[in-house]
């Protein structure tokens, strides 16, 4: 009884699953038999000539999660290193605290906040100043060219950047206490300063942990929709500045889908979030595997 | 304690009170979904109706394409459109249209020192500056329409809608009869390719990202607008009139169209003609079935709006909307009469 009550839960994920990449694959059908491969290719968003590429989503979606991992794994790493390392007591279970009121933010009030308070200071402050910084070194100069919208896809990865950094932060905490004393203290009375510790015993004793930590981050920042929407500008453009304004996927199909007229248009948003789908399976796909291809090398 | 037994006893008397009251309720409401831009003068009207006769309306306002879909699907008693469906497209599904509101786009800007109505555009510079060719303010399109306005050299900023929405449908339309180059490059619809600018979602979205950018200008709803006591501006109208926005303008626009020559009222009522009509003016339509398979409920519909049409004018001004006038809300019963057919065939409104 309680064995088959389980058995029919796991196997309702797989069906629910199934059911949604079916789905996904019948409503992209009449774009995939307009467009293609093109499909992948192009950058063109037109609803009025309904000729669609989701080139400029599929670019904005993984440059913004590249930003996002870029600030974000190493400020959650730090704080987890931080907390259960070198924090004097009484100040853990603040910040711990602190750590997860941040995941449940609602994401509209992230982008709200950005799109009011961020989006102006990075504006004024920031912007102009990485411009005028980068300006004379070829390649930089580009990926920082002006002028400084204050919205646009490099504050899009700074928002996402502190949504996953809860994610990130509860994973590596949690599987940076399941170190043994015994073994972070043998280091220690070896001579290790704090640095060698978390980066010879901790870090690869917690490997599969903190990677996993991080594929959640990862799949969160893939997928998220409301605050990206709010303060990435929305344009299907591929730039070469990431101060420019982008649009990701999820952005592009939360705008969109409510008043998307006709079947090709409906179902090329449909594709996008299907090509999503295929992004993020691909990603976690990767994790496994190189996890598997450290464990290997471990064992030998 | 007391204070305790008196709250449970208050409580316990609204509840029964509404227990008696939702099963009624429920029985005789009418379900709407589509538009958002009607939203909230629907969302009042509804209220007021059902003080009044104790039917309610439950609309959903999930946006137009969402509103064709479900009145396809019948889920729902109506659907609602900014965009009226052309006549084949209404055949096919055996669908009437009748206009129920009417409202107006109003293009905002951001410059330092230039006051709301200061500034005057015409549909073509609009078009320019939307296209990204006119690339500071202090252009010279825009100085001869503005001879005694002191324009700042400052960079525009176009804030366009990322969301597809009725209000890009009405405004992209308007710059494609000014523009044959916005026709040829860009077109109209509820969401378009976009030459220049940043998307930014909903009027909430744009009026941020506008307040926040100098030299900014986007379009939102006139409602929206004047709220928010937005830096809008004036209009060069088809006729050559300067115009500013407000409801006198939009029920111009309105009144001046041609609706008795408009198949199913399809009719956009931009750049219309007339010397007080605001050019960027749109109304909001309603679908109902032709022939009702539940004739009750439709006859609940059109009697709501038919309610609201004579009765809901005061609620519309105060919201900023702008009532259908009064020559087009008789064309719109004298098409109930002529389309809406019971089961038996007999006109369902007399």
């Amino acid at each position: 009884m309680f064995r088959g009550a389980t058995q029919s839960a796991a196997v309702l994920v797989l069906v629910l699953l199934g059911g949604v990449i079916v789905s996904l694959i019948h409503g992209s059908g009449p774009s995939i038999r307009a467009f293609g491969f093109g499909f992948l290719t192009t950058q063109t968003w037109n609803p009025v000539t309904e000729k669609f590429g989701a080139l400029g989503a599929i670019y904005g979606t993984v440059v913004t999660s590249l930003i996002a991992m870029l600030i974000g794994i190493p400020v959650s790493l730090g704080i987890a290193v931080f907390i259960t390392e070198l924090c004097p007591p009484w100040l853990k279970r603040p910040i711990g605290t602190a750590i997860e009121l941040l995941a449940g933010i609602p994401s509209i009030i992230y982008g709200i906040w950005g799109l009011f308070v961020l989006a102006p200071f990075l504006q004024a402050q920031v912007q102009p100043v990485l411009i005028a910084l980068f300006k004379p070194i070829p390649g930089l100069s580009t990926i920082f060219a002006g002028p400084p919208y204050g919205i646009g896809t490099f504050t899009a990865g700074i928002i996402l950047s502190m949504m996953v950094l809860p994610y990130i932060t509860s994973v590596t905490r949690d599987v940076f206490q399941t170190v043994p004393a015994v073994l972070k203290e043998s280091a220690y009375g070896l001579g290790c300063t704090t640095w060698e510790v978390v980066r010879h015993v901790m870090l690869p004793y917690t490997r599969v942990g903190v990677i996993g930590g991080i594929m959640l981050g990862l799949g969160r920042a893939l997928g998220e929709t409301m605050a990206v929407t709010f303060v990435i500008g929305n344009a299907h453009r591929i730039a070469g500045s990431i101060l420019a304004p982008g649009t990701t996927i999820s952005a592009a199909i939360a705008n969109e889908f409510a008043e998307a007229e006709g079947g090709l248009y409906t179902s090329a948003l449909i594709e996008s979030g299907l090509i999503l789908f295929v992004i993020t399976f691909l990603v976690l796909s990767a994790a496994r595997l190189l996890l598997q291809r450290a464990e290997q090398k471990a064992q030998r | 304690m007391s204070f305790f037994r008196k709250t449970i006893k208050r409580g316990l008397l609204l509840g029964g009170a509404a227990a008696l009251v939702i099963p009624a309720a429920f029985a005789a409401d009418i379900s709407g979904a589509g538009a958002t831009f009607p939203y909230p003068i629907y969302s009042k009207w509804a209220a007021t109706y059902k003080d009044k006769t104790g039917i309610g309306l439950n609309y959903q306002s999930i946006g137009s394409g969402g509103g064709i879909k479900q009145i396809k699907a019948k889920t729902v008693s109506f659907g609602a459109t900014d965009k009226p469906l052309e006549t084949k497209e209404l055949d096919e599904a055996g669908l009437a249209q009748f206009p129920a509101i009417v409202g107006g786009v109003v293009p905002v800007v951001n410059l330092k020192g230039i006051a709301p109505g200061e500034l005057t555009l015409d549909g073509a510079t609009l078009a320019d500056l939307f296209l990204g060719k006119i690339k500071s303010w202090n252009d010279p399109a825009i100085a001869k329409l503005n001879p005694k306005v002191k324009l700042p050299p400052t960079l525009v900023a176009v804030v366009h809608r990322s969301d597809g929405s009725g209000t890009s449908f009405l405004f992209t339309n308007y710059l494609s009869q000014s523009s044959p180059e916005w026709k040829d490059k860009v077109g109209a619809a509820t969401a378009v390719e976009w030459p220049a600018g940043i998307g930014a979602k909903g009027n909430e979205g744009v009026s941020g990202i506008a307040s926040q950018t100098d030299g900014a200008i986007g379009y939102v709803e006139y409602a929206y607008a004047k709220q928010n006591k937005m830096t809008y501006t004036k209009m060069i109208n088809k006729d050559g009139k300067t115009v500013a926005p407000d409801s006198q303008a939009f029920q111009a626009a309105a009144a001046n169209a041609d609706w008795a020559n408009a198949p199913a009222f399809y009719l956009i009522l931009t750049n219309q003609p007339g010397p007080t009509s605001w050019p960027i003016t749109g109304a909001s339509f309603i679908l109902v079935y032709k022939k009702a398979e539940d004739p009750a409920t439709l006859l609940k519909v059109l009697k709501f709006y038919d309610w609201a049409f004579k009765n809901g004018q005061k609620a519309a001004d105060e919201l900023d909307y702008v009532p259908l006038p009064d020559k087009v809300v008789d064309l719109v019963e004298a098409s109930w009469k002529a389309n809406i057919k019971d089961a038996g065939g007999q006109p369902l409104w007399k």
